[in-house]
Order: C-alpha cells, then structure tokens, then sequence
C-alpha cells in the first residue's frame, strides 16, 4: 500500500513536472468552481454565494506573471439564504441589479509568491465604483486540471452595497469576506 | 401539605409567562415585516429570549422534580384531573420543542443563534433549504398549539377561580404577607 501511494506519488511529481512547461489552465469547469461570501450579521457570520459567473482566463505556472483572469459575476444570481434576502439585496440600495447586473474583476499584475501561492492585484468593480484590490491565491495541479483557491475581504460601504437604512455597520458589517474555488482544465 | 407553591416555583411560572407573551407577541409580529435592519434586530432578539426561555423551562423542571406541587383539589372529578396532568405536560413539552425547533431552524436556514451576541449555540443541523422550511411550519404550528394551550390553562385558571371558587390560581399568586 505504501509502495503504491510512493509510486503514485512519485508518477504524479513527474507529470506535473513534465507537464510544468507549458500547460496553460485556462477552460473554467462552472461545476466545480463557486464563489462564496461571508459577512456579520450582528456579530453573527453569515455565508451567501454567487451561482452564476462568467469567467476568461489564462494560467501557465511556468510563466505566472503573464497570467489573466477576468470574472463577470451574475449579481442576480446571488443566494444569501433566504428568498427576502435575494430579493432585498437585488434592490437599489444594495446591488440595484437592474442597472448594475454585474460585478467585474480584471486582474493587473501576477505574483508569484513561493510555493504555490500567489498574489494577483487586480481591479474589483461593483455598482459603478471600481476599487484596487489584492487578491492572494493558491494554485493547485490535479490532473489535467487545476484549482485556485483564495479570499480576500472588501468593504460594502467601498461600492455603495446597502445604503440608506442599511448603511451603518451595526446589524450588517462593513467588511465582506469573497471566497472563491476555480477550477480549470488545461487545453 | 403545601397549599401554595414555593417563591422559586411563582417566580419563574410569572417571569416565563412575561417572557413567553413577549415572546409570541415578537415571533408572530416580525415574521411578516419587509426585510429591513429592524428586522434582523427583532429576529436576533427573539433567538435570544428564545434560549432564554429555553433555560428558564430547565430551571422549572428541575424545580419540578425535587419538588411535590400542591395537590388538585378533591373536589376535581378524575378526569378533570387527568386532563388538568395532560395540561400541563402538553405545556411542558411544547416550553422544549418550541426552542428546539426554532434553534434547528436557524440552523438549517444557515443563521446561527449566538446568544446575546456572545455565546455561539452550536449549529446541529447543516444548511438546507427545504429543512428549513419544513422546521418553519414546525415552528409556527407548535406555536400556534401553544396558543391554544395557553388559552386553555388560563381559562381553566379563572374558571377554578371565578366559578369553581377553590384556590387554584391563588396558589400560583403572590401570598399577602399576613397569612405568612
């Protein structure tokens, strides 16, 4: 058993060594991928996700710094646990939806950090206001394909996401955790 | 024998009967209100008077069990004993699964009760929307048994009093001084 898991192991390390010249992660698999959200709600945390994004991007462990990721977020398709809540949230105060119907992350450059992780600046747009923001991330091989797994924390208030009664901090937090899983397959 | 019940006893039947009009009152008031932060106040401080309660119906059944209430008066017909028993085991009960299932519920909705905002009560259930909303008809319809529970034992509380004339509402009301 153990003779095996060393074998396997080791035919692993060769492949991903082999195949660490010139593989290019770039076929986003939707069904294995999501983005998530937590937030406080009076001191209580709250999970919530995205179900629907789009996403182009490109990543050659090899050649991290030439790497591009772009992420178009279907805000309408946000599940926060409770049907008045997808509702709310879709409205004027927060997402308004009908004229934002998308949050849009471009990322600028790539940083290869040691190991495999990463950190990827890029710029965050939500509800017309766009803000600089750094996102680190791991990468990790698995077959023929790879996820990237990472978080990084926004303020709401930074794009205007729950104003008027929703404005202050004291039932909804400011701070907003984005967690994502990506995985795409090389070509 | 003890005509009345003890200080202990009185004071958490009257400081539960408090809190579980509160209680209902808040529960079937906010559920209908469009989302805003008042909302999500109400429903936070509802989940804490909920645990509230929740301990408080401990504390009264460890009362209970260490101790022999007063006897129903002989004057009661058997069976209006038994269902006098059958009462009050109904409300005992409903007193646990109330907060039980208003606990499971937040749990499956995905809303976890931290009680005051400090004591996380920890999730039993996982995320899941149908049980969620299965544990929500649950919820309310033991509520509403509640209610009709209630009703009964308060009427069968006056009843004894106004018509019955014996001492089974005096004996869960304060004792004046004198008789001591």
């Amino acid at each position: 058993m153990q003779r095996f898991a060393l074998a396997t192991a080791f035919s692993l390390l060769t492949l991903a060594a082999a195949s660490a010249q010139a593989v290019e992660y770039s076929q986003v698999q939707a069904d294995k991928s999501a983005i998530h959200f937590t937030y406080k709600q009076m001191g209580v945390a709250v999970d919530g996700k995205f179900k629907k994004f789009a996403s182009v991007l490109s990543f050659d462990p090899a050649k991290p710094t030439a790497a591009k990721a772009t992420f178009d977020v279907d805000l309408g398709s946000v599940d926060t646990g409770a049907a008045e809540g997808d509702q709310e949230v879709a409205g004027k105060a927060w997402f308004n939806t009908k004229a934002f119907p998308s949050a849009r992350f471009v990322s600028g450059t790539v940083k290869p950090l040691g190991g495999n992780k990463y950190e990827v600046a890029g710029q965050l747009s939500i509800k017309g206001k766009t803000q600089d923001v750094v996102v680190p991330a791991t990468f990790t091989p698995n077959g023929n394909s790879g996820v990237f797994d990472g978080s990084f924390t926004i303020r709401r208030a930074d794009f205007s996401i729950g104003e008027g009664s929703w404005a202050k901090f004291d039932i909804v937090a400011n701070d907003v955790v984005i967690k994502f899983r990506i995985t795409a397959a090389s070509k | 024998m003890a005509t009345h019940y003890t200080k202990t006893a009185k004071s958490l039947h009257w400081l539960m009967a408090v809190l579980l009009f509160g209680l209902l009152a808040l529960g079937f008031y906010m559920q209908d209100l469009p989302l805003s932060p008042e909302k999500l106040k109400l429903y936070s401080w509802h989940k804490w008077a909920g645990v509230t309660a929740f301990l408080l119906v401990l504390a009264r059944l460890g009362w209970r069990v260490t101790h022999v209430p007063p006897a129903l008066p002989a004057t009661m017909p058997k069976l209006m004993q038994l269902a006098a028993h059958a009462g009050h085991l109904a409300l005992y009960g409903l007193m646990l699964a109330i907060p039980l299932s208003g606990w499971l519920m937040s749990s499956a909705k995905g809303f976890q009760t931290v009680w005051f905002g400090v004591l996380p009560i920890p999730d039993l259930l996982d995320k899941n929307k149908e049980v969620g909303d299965l544990l929500q008809t649950v919820h309310q319809g033991l509520n509403l048994l509640f209610v009709a529970t209630l009703a009964a034992h308060i009427g069968a509380a006056l009843k004894h009093h106004f018509i019955d004339k014996d001492d089974i509402l005096t004996r869960m009301l304060p004792q004046p001084a004198k008789e001591i």
